[in-house]
């Protein structure tokens, strides 16, 4: 039977075998295996649409990892709800969850009304939103004409003027949808400023962008200020090396990457809380530190394409179905330029079949060593270590971790 | 021709926290009046960027009317925001001293308090200043704890005001500059651009522009110097860190730097204290932004690892004098009311009940004493108080409310429309963000910002420099 959408949750519904939080391509994803399964699945989404972020991006490049054909973003979204939805899952839309006051359970609000769930297992794919302008500490005015790619997108959805010169700040893969979207709104990018080096998008992403829009890429430079009153004016800008700074004309500035997980759910229901990434530590079968709370997608690798989370999801469904324990396990810990990795805790018994991690910086070092103690228990050689962009390993080394040694590290050398 | 938009008993010039307490409290003892604002909101200036504490005066200089206006001013915050349902938690505050010259300074605040009237404000040792604020940083010692100071949403103050005064027949214009002042046979013609506005009497709340206000009425008394304080709001997650308003304690270097919760959930941290040639620059600065993360990072060490929210900066109007500049000059009917510092906010209410007191003792148009009508009902904004969206039988009456719009405040559409179509209606995203919390939390926007500037052009009116009659 096909599931149904429904505006806000549904009062007085029975306790679904599991509850997903979030419909994105994670949620979505997970809620396709699940119910090919028969498992009852509810999936509450805030937005009054499900998709989650890919909704708002109209270019191309969506759904080749995972559903192995190019679409827009739009109709990637539309097609994975389609998938979820024949398998049976129902989406409550428009629908907030919130940590029940007293008790387990999650409270979940609406139009409709306000439902209590306290379902054995839930999952978190609560996603990403990019660091804003406050958080990033960056002084000056207070200006209009300041956006996040996030809300940059919507805003073009919904028809709103942006302005006319814009300075990007950022150089990853969203940093260039960001661009394109700039130009499908009529709005000059004058540059794309970042703290990195280069630009650590795709190759050929950057190449076609260049040639598109002439961009004037501005790198190993921090933003340092924004001037403006009522309307932003100009960004003050700094080269890191020589301390000079210079400024740009613009009315717009876009804020991009540095991705911050929507962890406010996972961290109420008190799940240990990875200070690296800042989403849930989750073990290789997806669970937090709290029992039957799982955690999927870009909430807990922020941030990889859509595909990846989608991914990602995918694994944590099958896993889920399998009734898959991860078993004890020890913490991974990352030494520089690695920060995050995920599975964030991996023991002997269930080994995943992809570790992903990430970088802060470029390295010359691309060689991953995982040790424990005095044991080498891996050596991969990586493709690439580009900040921002996806690192992954496989991970059946894992089965030789000895749970009576100290934690496992990752390094590059 | 020069456009008369009204003639009555009393201007009030600046629609901050204490004009718009000016203008309710003259309005409801019997005059006509009119409230007048440069921009196009009330509370856009120093009103809107505080520490948002509602101050017991423990340490003003006692015998000063700032001192007295400050005590009474508190007390009767307390009651109107009570009855207002305006978000206001009773936390009392601590001072910390730091370093020994900062605990030999604290009996001298003691006896600052008792004189002025605080006398439940006692020393406290450091294992005690530990024992309630265990979260401190490992430099605290001990303290002198303020019972009486409170937290509140300072912006809905400010609104109440405006709205009880427009209840009580009060005009209120907005995006109207006072630009001259003509003295007529009976009163002023006050000269705005490409209009005028004629009254008897006229009060002079301009704030930051209260000593050219004053000079267009013939005195030189005080000048203002835009004091900027830079703030910064700290995640939510800090809540959790603290009980009550740590307060630093001023030596003869420094002021020093409060950590404050906020009725919203968030903590704050701030302010600085520079003074500035410019009026209007609301900027933050790298020195500044520095300078605060330290002090938060060395009062409250787990700060250091949280997100910061929002920066922003208010300008307080400091005067070189030591006090309030509030000054009656009955022979031209023009009352003066400079330099309310960083506690207007707490004063506003007794700098209101002294200004219609002044009135009456000049022979000001003041009519009898009337019972106050009951103040508004104000949108509960507080992180304590039952927001709307967590009512179900308010969401079964009335499904907009729980349609959540901003996710990280919990602001649901029926909240915005309330605001869009309440008595005095914001005119810009900034205004419907002051009445409602949308887009102030941690993702800023990233959500809910381009919703929320579509509904505000679709909702709100359209600012046409008149009235918001």
């Amino acid at each position: 039977m096909i599931g149904r959408v429904h505006q806000g949750p549904i009062v007085e519904a029975p306790e679904p075998d599991v509850l997903i939080v979030g419909a994105g391509p994670a949620g979505l994803s997970a809620a396709i295996e699940l119910g090919r399964d028969g498992r009852r699945v509810v999936i509450v989404e805030r937005e009054s649409a499900a998709g989650g972020v890919p909704r708002h991006c109209r270019h191309q490049g969506f759904g080749l990892l995972d559903l192995h054909r190019p679409l827009s973003g739009p109709a990637y979204a539309a097609r994975l709800v389609e998938l979820a939805r024949a398998q049976g899952a129902e989406i409550w839309l428009q629908t907030t969850a919130r940590r029940h006051n007293d008790g387990d359970g999650l409270e979940l609000v609406g139009p409709s009304g306000i439902a209590e769930l306290a379902p054995a297992t839930t999952l978190l794919a609560t996603g990403v939103r990019e660091r804003p302008r406050s958080a990033r500490l960056v002084p000056g005015d207070r200006p209009a004409g300041i956006f996040t790619t996030g809300e940059l997108q919507q805003s073009v959805q919904l028809g709103l003027p942006i302005g006319r010169r814009a300075v990007v700040v950022g150089a990853e893969h969203v940093s260039f949808s960001a661009l394109l979207t700039l130009r499908a709104a009529g709005v000059d990018t004058i540059a794309m400023v970042t703290e990195q080096p280069r630009q650590q998008s795709l190759p050929g992403t950057a190449a076609l962008a260049r040639a598109a829009t002439g961009l004037h890429f501005v790198g190993s430079t921090r933003v340092v200020a924004l001037h403006g009153r009522g309307r932003l004016e100009s960004v003050e800008v700094q080269e890191l090396g020589s301390g000079q700074r210079r400024m740009f004309e613009a009315d717009t500035i876009v804020f991009t990457a540095d991705w911050i997980p929507d962890a406010v759910l996972a961290q109420e229901a008190g799940a240990e809380i990875d200070p690296a990434s800042l989403g849930p530590l989750v073990d290789a079968a997806g669970q937090t530190s709290v029992s039957g709370l799982f955690a999927a997608g870009n909430l807990v690798h922020p941030a990889e394409t859509a595909s990846i989370a989608a991914i990602s999801g995918r694994e944590l469904g099958r896993q889920l179905v399998q009734g898959a324990s991860a078993g004890p396990g020890l913490r991974v810990e990352a030494d520089p330029p690695l920060s995050w990795v995920t599975p964030g805790w991996l023991g002997p018994s269930l080994p995943p079949t992809t570790i992903r991690l990430h970088s802060s910086y470029f390295s010359r070092a691309r060689v991953l060593m995982i040790t424990q103690g005095e044991q080498e228990l891996h050596r991969e050689r990586l493709r690439h270590v580009t900040p921002g962009r996806s690192l992954s390993v496989t991970g059946a080394w894992a089965a030789k971790i000895d749970l009576a040694a100290g934690p496992i590290r990752l390094r590059l050398v | 021709m020069t456009e008369l938009i009204a003639d009555v008993d009393v201007a009030v010039i600046g629609a901050g926290v204490v004009g718009c307490a000016i203008a309710r409290a003259l309005a409801q003892s019997g005059c006509s009046v009119a409230l007048l604002d440069a921009a196009h909101d009330v509370g856009t200036a120093s009103s809107k960027a505080n520490t948002a504490i509602v101050h017991t005066g423990f340490d003003t200089v006692p015998g000063t009317l700032e001192s007295s206006l400050v005590a009474r001013g508190s007390e009767l915050l307390h009651r109107f925001a009570d009855d207002a349902g305006i978000a206001l938690e009773r936390t009392g505050a601590l001072l910390v001293a730091w370093d020994g010259e900062q605990a030999k300074a604290l009996e001298g605040l003691l006896d600052k308090a008792h004189a002025n009237g605080c006398l439940d404000a006692a020393l406290i040792d450091s294992a005690e200043v530990r024992r309630r604020e265990p979260q401190l940083g490992p430099l605290a010692g001990p303290g002198l704890e303020v019972p009486g100071e409170s937290i509140i949403d300072p912006w809905s103050v400010t609104l109440a005001f405006a709205v009880d005064a427009l209840r009580s027949a009060a005009q209120l214009f907005l995006g109207r500059r006072v630009l001259s002042v003509a003295e007529e046979a009976d009163g002023y013609l006050l000269g705005l651009d490409a209009a005028a506005l004629r009254s008897r009497w006229v009060i002079n709340a301009a704030g930051l522009s209260s000593d050219v206000i004053d000079r267009l009425f013939g005195h030189d008394d005080f000048r203002i110097t835009a004091r900027r304080g830079q703030l910064l709001v700290i995640d939510k997650r800090a809540r959790g860190l603290l009980e009550e308003i740590i307060l630093p304690v001023p030596t003869e270097r420094t002021k020093g730097v409060l950590v404050a919760p906020t009725v919203f959930g968030n903590v704050l941290v701030g302010p600085t204290a520079e003074d500035l040639d410019d009026r209007s620059d609301h900027a933050t600065t790298a020195e500044g932004i520095d300078s605060l993360r330290r002090a938060a990072e060395r009062i409250l060490p787990g700060l250091a690892a949280l997100e910061v929210t929002a920066l922003y900066a208010g300008l307080r109007a400091a005067t070189e004098h030591r006090d309030y500049q509030i000054r009656c000059h009955a022979e031209q009917r023009y009352v003066c009311v400079g330099g309310i510092r960083s506690t207007g906010l707490t004063a506003s209410m007794a700098i209101a009940e002294r200004v219609v007191g002044l009135l009456r003792e000049a022979g000001g148009p003041i009519g009898p004493v009337l019972q106050a009508p009951a103040p508004p009902r104000m949108a509960p904004l507080g992180a304590a108080q039952r927001r709307p969206s967590f009512d179900p039988d308010l969401i079964s009456s009335d499904a907009a409310y729980g349609a959540i719009i901003c996710h990280c405040e919990q602001v649901s559409l029926g909240e915005l429309r309330d605001a869009a179509q309440s008595e005095l209606p914001p005119t810009d995203l900034d205004g419907l963000r002051r009445r409602t919390r949308a887009m102030n939390g941690r993702c800023q926007g990233f959500f809910c910002g381009a919703e929320l500037r579509s509904l505000a052009a679709a909702m709100l009116p359209i600012p046409d420099g008149r009235s918001s009659q």
